[in-house]
């Protein structure tokens, strides 16, 4: 029993090891061709369109209720604690703009996008269309990967600006409907205590996790083997990994923003 | 000419072959034949370094694409070939026109404007019409494996290289196939490598046939002499596959 415990550690260290070192090629390989190939315009086009535009309606609809709700808990509190809805607006755009506005919309990008990432190039690995692209004068990095790259370093910081609005202004609805709270009220107290670097942290963050995202998505598709059961195997893997590597990451960023101050 | 030397692929503990050795004549027509899993599509893989040999040299028209790890280097080489791959492997993505004319747009200096005449053509040269705008899910087997012929000849290169071409076809398109294949080489002068299972086809259109047995060649030798070998492997697939030796 101690036995097979420890051979299972060991191989499950040595399958990490093997992925970091394998990742880390992949990358080299991204960078290399980024500089050295010419520019697939059309192709990172129809990738912002799937990573990006595709995954409006779910942003919009998480974001926008997740302010909601959190004006709602937060004006209810307050209620309790002080008699009145204090500082709202500052409440809900804070915590939309520094944390969730960038967690839950990469959360969203990585379990929506980044499984069609996985699963596409995933059944691209496993029925041979990789080699094909080999062999017709192309190489997949240039063709596959770089442009989805550029489409999850352009779109999710778009989408998490456009999660950052949509989640104040559900907060603004509940505090009008529900808390008796005016919108000029609301947006002052955000302009009163919020400043610019609020939302560079918030920002910033996102290129970090889409850098991430973009990454395990692509490392598990390229390493797909084993026919459709693969391709499950690999996107189950690649959001999994994704969703709680964006909790990680978030830690150790926010603390590396906050050291530098923003 | 391709000229393989010592050529050995393992993978883990299991050997796939050991110090396979070959010429592949300019306009010869070769074929590798074995039963399934016996590493035929290994073999054809490492010739264009979609998979990369153990050791060993593969040099195509002088140049050793074995060990070069320069993406440059083997993409130059690459050019020089065209692969029908066992399934096909068209890309989902796209239409038939936008699969037949990517290797146009990645391997020759065609202009965009004639790669719509020129698609029409090779469709028309694997029997096709009509086609272009379908998706590869719309095509059966058949249409699926001439597509994909149509998209390997489409830079007209100098080297085939047929994985399993006539696996899953009817007769009627095997026997289409197999004109193909060997029209590539009479009129155009491809030089061509076919891996299959199927005895009969390499017995009929091949210039060499060369068995893959254990890890090597049991028997390299032009069709008649192949069908008269006593090696023992060779005599118990050609019994396996009811073929008469004479």
């Amino acid at each position: 029993m101690k036995h097979y415990i420890t051979e299972h550690i060991g191989h499950e260290f040595i399958g990490l090891t093997e992925a970091l070192g394998a990742s880390a090629l992949m990358l080299k390989s991204v960078v290399f061709w980024f500089f050295r190939s010419r520019f697939e315009l059309s192709e990172t086009i129809k990738q912002c369109v799937k990573i990006g535009v595709d995954s409006v309606t779910v942003t919009v609809l998480t974001s926008f209720f997740t302010g909601m709700v959190l004006a709602l808990q937060m004006g209810h509190s307050m209620r309790n604690l002080f008699s009145e809805p204090m500082y709202i607006g500052t409440m809900v755009a804070f915590t939309m703009l520094k944390e969730l506005g960038p967690v839950l919309t990469s959360v969203v990008v990585a379990g929506r996008a980044g499984a069609v990432v996985t699963a596409e190039i995933g059944t691209m690995r496993v029925t041979e269309q990789i080699d094909a692209l080999y062999t017709l004068g192309t190489n997949p990095t240039r063709h596959l990967l770089v442009p989805r790259y550029i489409a999850f370093m352009i779109m999710l910081p778009l989408l998490t600006v456009l999660a950052d609005f949509l989640g104040v202004a559900g907060g603004c609805l509940v505090g009008v409907v529900k808390l008796d709270i005016s919108p000029a009220v609301y947006f002052d107290d955000i302009l009163t205590y919020l400043d610019i670097a609020d939302f560079m942290h918030g920002f910033l963050k996102t290129f970090f996790f889409a850098f991430m995202i973009a990454t395990v998505s692509c490392y598990k598709g390229m390493s797909t083997k084993g026919g459709a059961e693969g391709v499950g195997k690999s996107t189950t893997e690649a959001v999994v990994a994704s969703m709680v590597l964006v909790m990680v990451l978030d830690y150790f960023i926010s603390a590396l923003l906050v050291a530098v101050g923003i | 000419m391709i000229e393989i030397k010592d050529l050995s692929k393992a993978f883990g503990e299991k050997c796939i072959f050991d110090g396979v050795s070959v010429d592949i004549k300019e306009g010869e027509l070769f074929s590798v034949i074995g039963p399934s899993g016996i590493g035929k599509s290994t073999f054809i893989k490492c010739l264009i370094r979609l998979l990369k040999p153990d050791s060993g040299s593969i040099l195509v028209d002088g140049q050793d694409i074995a060990v070069t790890n320069n993406e440059f280097t083997l993409a130059k080489v690459r050019r020089s070939f065209g692969y029908l791959f066992q399934e096909g492997a068209l890309f989902d993505s796209l239409t038939v026109m936008e699969n037949v004319a990517f290797g146009l747009k990645y391997l020759t200096d065609v202009p965009k404007a004639d790669y719509p005449r020129i698609v029409k053509e090779k469709l028309a040269l694997v029997g096709l019409k009509d086609v272009e705008q379908l998706k590869p899910s719309e095509l059966s087997v058949g249409m699926k494996k001439r597509v994909s012929l149509a998209r390997s000849i489409a830079a007209e290169p100098k080297y085939m290289l047929y994985d399993e071409p006539t696996t899953g076809l009817d007769p009627v398109t095997t026997g289409m196939v197999k004109e193909l294949i060997t029209d590539m080489r009479d009129k155009l002068g491809i030089t061509s490598v076919v891996v299959t299972h199927d005895l009969s086809l390499a017995l009929e259109i091949s210039s060499r046939v060369a068995m893959l047995y254990d890890g090597k060649f049991a028997e390299v030798a032009e069709p008649a002499k192949f069908r008269q070998s006593e090696n023992p492997a060779v005599k118990e697939f050609m019994e396996i596959s009811h073929l008469s030796r004479k």
